[in-house]
């Protein structure tokens, strides 16, 4: 299979202050057509910012890139210049942000809104471009005859569904959801995530699923990286992650959570808090709160090893 | 066990410009001391009123609130006061439900202060002290200020400063919700021994199935205001009644490669909660609704030992 977007050695950082903000430490991954990888991760685990990295927005002046490269379909997308990277955006890549209140205009219609795309990107006519958004919007399960509302009348969930036509209209190639339906309720993230693995497998889009949530990852991705103080600290399939889980971050992690489909008398909670990105140790960035560590693992630099076929671990304990 | 707290068909209304919106709408339950019950349901079910109108920081519409058997539905302020001893909230926003202007100590023993507890500066720093450790707060934050803590180590101030007069009774609104899964595992450990230490009675409101699951011993789900089940912890997930509480239970996505689960998804989204009609209400986006579920309220129904729920077709229905 082609790789459609390959992430090596991303490298991102904040300038706060005096201090440096490491957010994002050297995230490589890549992902085949037509599939989707979810990057779970913890708040402040720099998911959201190698999402940023991906679609080279990450804000300057404070942000900045300091290395890498994200490769689609062969190019460096940090090589080109905004003007480029504005013909990609929205057109063969789109992302989706996670607060569907606030990230569509208020003072557009939700047809107008989801039509600017294919203006932009298309040769559309006005009228072909009205026909492709209200098709959008009945594909994402809004009836076309709201094309001329305003957000201010739709509902959480639906304003969601809205922001994913929008995503959608000029059928990219790669979609960045991120955390797409964590602000929904459960019954109507269930719809959510129906509909959009619905609409991926139609259009063949491959997508990059950034959540907390182990369980929607479960629901919707083939592939699974999870992230730690910057870094890919596990990545491989959703059934090595899920079934095989080697790192005791990983492990922690499900141990963590209360389970609806079992008794668990005693939540097993991770000790300690996340590192403070500006001064993360020189060795394992877990190894404070880890359960197997000793003292070389703080000092020693862990690299990503291959521990069976596409499952990959930093932890020199475990691999 | 004694019964600590009586709900009796609580009713809040709010006027808006459109009519009355039913917030809570005949409620009715009773906690035992040292329980906890959970009140699970979705944004706009209720779930918050509910517990603000239990705590009287909102006057209730109609219905009837008694705590240790005594009716103190209509207390004056100088009761209320001293019921509020007793009576605590755990807020779910860590971030903005702490003065950011007060340092740790100082929000901690502040309750302490305004009740006039202690007798000396030097009883008070004794006490936030014995506070921050019961809380597991290393005690050199005392000074520190909120902005400068974690989630996590927020919501334990708010922990500590719900325990500062040693109530019975404490109102937890999502206290993990903002919380990232392995500090929210600290936090519910903290809140369990806490209960066993102390002897207290919690009404745990939260969204989060699984968190309801592993902390309550009852569970109320709400639906736009009105309880539609109300049963034991294990009997309300091994036998949900109303079709309602099976599709939100179906919903939850499980972090188990394994576990197949079988899913009702619900068309449509939540009605208005104003002026609601006489009917049942979660009949528009019921898949096994019938003429009479648009026609008539359904009552609560006992279907068991204490397993009540508010179907026509309570016990015929499974969508699962």
């Amino acid at each position: 299979m082609e790789k459609l977007i390959e992430v090596k050695d991303l490298r991102i950082e904040f300038a706060s202050g005096k201090k440096i903000v490491k957010a994002v430490n050297g995230v490589s991954f890549s992902l085949e057509k037509g599939k989707t990888i979810g990057l779970v991760g913890e708040t402040g685990a720099g998911k959201t910012t190698t999402a940023l990295g991906i679609m080279n927005l990450v804000p300057a002046p404070a942000g900045r890139i300091r290395g890498g490269e994200v490769l689609f379909k062969g190019e460096d997308l940090l090589t080109k210049t905004q003007q480029e990277m504005r013909q990609t955006r929205g057109n063969r890549i789109s992302m989706i942000f996670q607060d569907p209140m606030t990230s569509l205009n208020p003072v557009f219609t939700v047809g107008d809104q989801i039509a600017e795309g294919l203006h932009l990107h298309t040769k559309l006519s006005a009228l072909e471009a009205t026909v492709k958004a209200q098709d959008m919007m009945e594909r994402v399960g809004i009836p076309a005859a709201r094309y001329n509302e305003y957000p201010h009348q739709f509902s959480g969930g639906m304003k969601q569904r809205v922001i994913i036509a929008i995503a959608l209209a000029c059928s990219p190639e790669l979609l960045i959801a991120d955390e797409p339906t964590t602000a929904l309720d459960v019954t109507i993230q269930a719809q959510v995530l129906d509909m959009m693995r619905n609409i991926r497998n139609k259009l063949n889009t491959s997508m990059i699923m950034i959540t907390h949530d182990l369980g929607v990852v479960k629901e919707i991705c083939d592939q699974v990286a999870v992230m730690y103080a910057g870094q890919i600290i596990e990545s491989g399939s959703l059934k090595q992650i899920y079934k095989n889980p080697q790192h005791p971050y990983t492990e922690g992690l499900f141990k963590s959570l209360p389970k609806i489909n079992e008794n668990t008398e005693r939540l097993i909670p991770i000790k300690g808090i996340m590192p403070d990105p500006t001064n993360l140790p020189e060795g394992c960035s877990f190894a404070s709160r880890c359960p197997i560590a000793d003292k070389s693992c703080v000092n020693i630099r862990q690299l990503s090893k291959e521990i069976e076929k596409g499952h990959f671990i930093r932890c020199m304990k475990r691999s | 066990m004694q019964e600590l707290v009586r709900v009796e068909n609580l009713k809040k209304y709010f006027k808006t410009p459109l009519g009355m919106l039913h917030a809570v709408d005949d409620v009715s339950f009773s906690i035992k001391q040292n329980t906890t019950l959970g009140v699970v349901g979705e944004s706009g079910c209720g779930k918050s009123t509910l517990g603000r109108t239990a705590l009287h920081l909102l006057k209730s519409t109609d219905g009837k609130i008694f705590f240790e058997g005594k009716d103190v539905t209509n207390v004056n302020k100088r009761q209320l006061r001293q019921l509020r001893r007793n009576m605590q909230i755990i807020f779910q926003d860590p971030f903005s439900s702490l003065n950011p202007r007060m340092c740790v100590k100082d929000i901690i023993i502040e309750p302490l202060k305004i009740y006039k507890v202690c007798k000396s500066k030097g009883e008070l720093e004794d006490k936030a002290v014995e506070l921050m450790s019961t809380v597991g707060l290393s005690t050199r934050l005392a000074l520190s200020y909120p902005h400068e803590l974690d989630g996590g180590r927020r919501q334990r101030i708010g922990v500590a400063r719900a325990l500062a007069l040693n109530p019975k009774f404490i109102i937890c609104d999502e206290p993990v919700s903002a919380l990232d899964v392995s500090i929210q595992a600290q936090i519910l450990n903290l809140m369990q021994d806490l209960q066993k230490e102390r002897d207290l009675t919690y009404l745990f409101i939260t969204h989060n199935l699984s968190v309801v699951k592993h902390i309550s011993d009852e569970i109320l789900v709400m639906y736009l205001g009105k309880v539609i089940e109300y049963a034991k912890t294990e009997d309300l997930f091994a036998r949900p009644l109303h079709p309602y509480t099976q599709a939100l239970l179906s919903a939850i996505p499980v972090p188990d490669y394994d576990y197949v689960q079988k899913r009702v998804l619900l068309k449509g989204e939540i009605s208005s909660p104003i002026e609601p009609q006489k009917c049942c209400r979660f009949a528009g986006r019921c898949p096994a609704a019938q003429e009479i579920c648009f026609k008539q309220e359904p009552k609560m129904v006992d279907m068991g030992i204490r397993h009540l729920t508010a179907c026509h077709f309570a016990g015929q229905v499974n969508l699962l």
